[in-house]
């Protein structure tokens, strides 16, 4: 008999992290308890999307969308809905937009708007039950493309999808697919690029966790049309969920004759392993990526020879991103034409995009390419929270720019992206409002890229490092207008002279906010303040003495005991000399009564 | 003809670089003849002339607050300022103690390793800066003279280039550190 | 034999296909500054101060083949700026002080400061402060003078076959290594067979006993020996 309720709960790494399993055990013992085993079924997925709401329920047949749902509310959940038919008004999404609770999944905008070609399981299905996934068409299309399809001709259909490296740098993937075909060797490889490493960049986390036999699937089907026989999919040890989902996988394909000798009885033979990373950057360039799969310490090399011709031991290797290993399926179930009827011209077919930073819906989206901004952050991520006005929008991570807030109306591409000194990258998308210091920003992506250098080559290693600590002159108030110059020399010769991407791509965050927000790199050179109140060394905590009611609340919160006073008799003080700027007391006061003003501390002693 | 102006400070460094100007043999008789050596650690003069100088020579780092003080001063008052040897063009020897902090490296050298009782000089000496610097880090320099200390013949080839009003060509090994 | 013909700084140039444009450049007198390339060992393209414009790009001539048809640029402003800073920055990241060196004389940093016309270092100086390794009862590694070019590392893996030298750690923090960080004294794999000191470009890896200006080495040995080698 089958049952009466299918309950998902989102299982992404964000819900687990927010006790998701406490909430499932909850729910499952209500049910028992309420004797409805038989009639509602619990079902794991993967992520739904919006992260910041976790944990979440999805409930079918009438498709209620629960959140921030607590093991408490499990009793509730059950008594009232799955016995009573009546949905818990109080936990349902109440959508900012339509000004209404949202009683279905589909009502809510920031479902509404997106378009999910390669999560379209994610969040709908067990990803570790292949039933699930082949009950939604899954391994059909490798089944097409072993029976039905010449390997030349699945090349085919990738080049005239216009597919495009969805790691970055958006190469022509079908281009890729040819050049590892024609290329000669003893063995060919197939590698999946899963060692994502952007800061506010987790969509291949969500693929994998959530959809891993779509991965494999592609791969297995990229095999068959360039001659491969093996496979690494590299994941980086920080995703020890995806990890353990892509092994149950590989067991499940390779005990149903779907990875292995004979694949599908075709005697086609292809099978993967799974290489956990360390946790280095750098190993999302390929050429480190392909050293680490050998055992190499990850460090790059120069290109050519390309991976397609020389990769994984010296063999032609093929190697694609996690997302663009996930479009494979449906590009060759639907073919080149329907993926191109999708997006822009230039760049077909959906985008995964990780929102974070100051947006109200922080999680996992995915749009049509050529959605603008404006879309993807006002309707889809539901606008800025309390009102704050939006600054810019960082795309592509330590790799990427800003871009302004007056061109939030531009359609996302990986042309247009480029043009405004940002970057598509792989899809994190960090929001900014008005109180973040784009200095402040500039350095911590540099600062990034410096820790990440993998220390080869002298322009990245050092130059980064110099780049670095001309900022920290700058954001301590200890800059000139001639760092300005030093910062735009070291940027040239830094992107000119790297050895891989990495370096080249690594000023870009400076460059692309010097170029847009020029203003703020003088007010912190030439006045020595930073207006959005963030670089440390510029700004100073004080109580107002009027609004101070002594309830030493700041006094027990600081850390390092800067601030004096005796409960109930106001006004409390804070010494300049041993405060660190933390923001412990402006966070914790009740009144308002600690305010940050503008103003250096103390001036360096030794500026010329 | 007026006399060039030349002046010649030192900061932090041993004296060898102004050994090296001394040991430009029979260029310092034609020198003589053109130019008024103005204060330098050789005429014991202590105060820039009224009108400042043409060409100030600065041996040794930026290392502590008269240093920075001079460093200034000579700016303003030089047309044409040089760094003259490594420790002025980068920190050389000096510079090593940059990563110490300030503090310990006094209480080691004056606390600890001591000939004056623990007493730190603070009341009769300047103030170490946090950090040695060379001269171009806090002044713009016109030329740089390589060398620990600067070989007598690039002394001399710089200053009678400019005696000349022309550009030294400092090229080549003349370049070279240590 | 096949050939092909280039043009290097405006120059026609025949060459024998398969060599880096750097070996063709050398083998017809074009000077190209390097640092990390070594005769006799692989190429790593690591210092980037080997950098030639070919068709509007920068590449390093170490690692990039001479193709027929190239037109190779060597001496482009954009390249010595480039060239200069990348050698500022070298200079700038560890404590390069050639008045009390070993190698001073004899080193191809300080070289480099005068073909590269250095007249100073512009950006901010790092004065790191890394421990010197004087373990090893003949030799010691100043860290603080290394360039992290790799030669010795390539050496020890390519032509003693030890492996003793390696890389650790990323940015600023990278440096190379004896074993698995082992005091070199402790490196169990090393054969103490001095080529790394030979081949070492500044004063980083020296002989214990060598006072200022008084290392001098034999960097062309590794050269020797492989093509002592290719002729077994």
């Amino acid at each position: 008999m089958p049952h009466r309720l299918d309950v998902l709960v989102c299982s992404g790494a964000a819900c687990v992290s927010n006790h998701t399993a406490d909430v499932r055990d909850a729910l499952q013992s209500a049910i028992e308890a309420h004797g409805l085993s038989t009639e509602v079924r619990l079902v794991e997925t993967g992520c739904m999307g919006p992260c910041e709401l976790g944990p979440i329920l999805l409930v079918y047949p009438e498709g209620a969308l629960y959140i921030r749902v607590t093991p408490d509310d499990a009793n509730e959940i059950v008594e009232e809905h799955f016995l009573k038919g009546r949905p818990v008004q109080r936990l349902l999404w109440e959508d900012p937009a339509a000004r209404r609770i949202a009683e279905e999944k589909k009502q809510v905008a920031f479902f509404e708007r997106q378009e999910k070609v390669v999560l379209s399981n994610c969040g709908t299905i067990d990803p570790e039950d292949l039933q699930e996934y082949i009950a939604t068409g899954g391994y059909e299309a490798l089944g097409l493309a072993l029976t039905e399809r010449q390997p030349e001709e699945l090349i085919q259909i990738v080049l005239d999808s216009k597919l495009r490296g969805r790691g970055g740098a958006g190469f022509p993937t079908g281009l890729k697919w040819q050049l590892a075909a024609r290329a000669e060797g003893d063995e060919k490889y197939i590698v999946c690029n899963g060692d994502e490493g952007d800061p506010g960049a987790f969509m291949d986390r969500a693929l994998l966790e959530g959809d891993p036999h779509a991965v494999i699937e592609g791969m297995t089907i990229a095999a068959y049309a360039i001659g491969a026989a093996k496979g690494f999919i590299y994941v980086r040890a920080e995703y020890p969920l995806a990890i353990r989902r892509l092994e149950i996988a590989i067991d499940q394909a390779r005990a149903s004759g779907l990875l292995g000798e004979d694949i599908l009885e075709t005697g086609f033979a292809f099978d993967v392993e799974i290489r956990i990373g360390a946790g280095a950057f750098v190993c999302g360039e390929e050429t480190a990526l392909i050293a680490s799969i050998e055992g190499q310490r990850g460090m790059p090399r120069t290109r050519p020879p390309y991976p397609s011709d020389r990769g994984v031991f010296g063999q032609p290797t093929l190697i694609n991103n996690v997302e663009t290993w996930g479009n494979i399926r449906h590009i060759v179930l639907r073919g080149a034409d329907w993926f191109r009827s999708i997006g822009t011209e230039s760049s077909p077919g959906t985008k995964v995009f990780a929102l974070s930073g100051k947006i109200t819906n922080t999680g996992i989206v995915e749009v049509p390419m050529g959605t603008t901004l404006r879309e993807l952050i006002d309707e889809i991520g539901g606008g800025i929270p309390d009102g704050k006005a939006l600054k810019a929008v960082q795309t592509g991570g330590p790799s990427g720019g800003c871009i302004p807030a007056q061109h939030i109306d531009t359609p996302i591409d990986y042309e247009s992206l480029k043009e405004l000194g940002a970057f598509m990258g792989s899809g994190g998308v960090i929001v900014l409002d008005e109180d973040d210091c784009m200095v402040g920003i500039a350095k911590y992506f540099l600062e990034f890229s410096c820790d990440e250098s993998c220390g080869k080559c002298v322009p990245c290693r050092v130059g980064t490092r110099t780049m670095l600590s001309i900022l920290e002159r700058i954001t301590d108030g200890r800059g000139t207008l001639g760092d300005l110059e030093q910062l735009q020399m070291l940027a040239d010769t830094i992107r000119s002279t790297s050895l891989c991407g990495l370096g080249q791509a690594a000023p870009s965050p400076v460059l692309s906010t010097m170029k847009h927000f020029r203003e703020e790199y003088e007010e912190h050179v030439q006045t020595a303040t930073c207006s959005a109140k963030r670089c440390k060394a510029l700004i100073r905590y004080e109580i107002d003495r009027a609004a101070c009611k002594a309830c030493d609340l700041c006094r027990k919160a600081c850390p390092v005991e800067a601030i004096e006073g005796t409960p109930g008799e106001p006004p409390y003080t804070i010494h300049e000399s041993v405060c660190i700027q933390c923001g412990r007391c402006f966070d914790v006061c009740p009144f308002d009564a600690v305010r940050i003003e503008s103003g250096k501390k103390k001036q360096n002693e030794v500026e010329g | 003809m007026s006399k060039v102006k030349i002046s010649t400070l030192w900061f932090s460094g041993c004296a060898g670089c102004h050994m090296s100007l001394l040991d430009i043999d029979e260029v310092l008789i034609e020198l003589a003849g053109k130019i008024e050596l103005c204060n330098s650690p050789i005429t014991d003069l202590k105060v820039f002339p009224e009108g400042g100088v043409d060409v100030t020579l600065i041996e040794g780092a930026v290392a502590n607050e008269e240093h920075l003080h001079l460093v200034k001063e000579a700016r303003e008052k030089s047309k044409i300022l040089i760094s003259f040897g490594d420790c002025a063009v980068t920190g050389n020897v000096p510079g090593l103690r940059n990563g110490i902090p300030t503090d310990k490296l006094i209480e080691d050298i004056y606390g600890k390793g001591t000939t004056t009782n623990g007493e730190l000089p603070y009341d009769v000496v300047p103030h170490l800066l946090d950090r040695v610097r060379p001269v171009h880090e806090v002044v713009p320099v016109e030329y740089f003279l390589h060398g620990c200390p600067p070989p007598a013949g690039v002394i001399a080839k710089a200053i009678l280039a400019l005696l000349d009003g022309k550009e030294p060509e400092l090229v080549g090994e003349d370049l070279k550190f240590g | 034999m096949e050939t092909i013909t280039l043009t290097i700084d405006g120059r026609t140039i025949t060459a024998a296909p398969g060599q880096s444009i750097l070996e063709v450049a050398e083998a017809n007198g074009i000077r190209i500054p390097t640092l990390c390339h070594l005769e006799g060992l692989s190429d790593v393209g690591a210092c980037r101060l080997c950098i030639v414009e070919v068709a509007g790009q920068l590449v390093p001539s170490c690692t990039t083949q001479a193709v027929d048809g190239a037109d190779i640029k060597t001496q482009t402003d954009t390249i010595k700026v480039h060239r200069r800073m990348i050698l500022e920055l070298l200079f700038a990241e560890g404590n390069h002080v050639c008045s009390f060196c070993a190698s001073s004389g004899g080193c191809e940093l300080q070289d480099l400061a005068c073909e590269l016309e250095m007249h100073s270092v512009t950006v901010p100086y790092s004065y790191p402060r890394n421990r010197i390794d004087a373990t090893h009862p003949w030799f010691l590694i100043d860290r603080d003078r290394c360039v992290l070019c790799g030669r010795c590392v390539r050496t020890c893996a390519e032509v003693e076959g030890a492996h003793t030298w390696g890389f650790a750690e990323r940015g600023s923090s990278a440096r190379v290594i004896t074993d698995l960080a082992a005091d070199w004294g402790e490196a169990e794999s090393c054969t103490s067979c001095g080529k790394c000191v030979e081949v070492c470009p500044t004063g980083a890896i020296v002989l214990k006993g060598a006072s200022n200006a008084e290392m001098r080495k034999d960097s062309d040995l590794v050269a020797r020996l492989t093509e002592r080698r290719d002729h077994e």
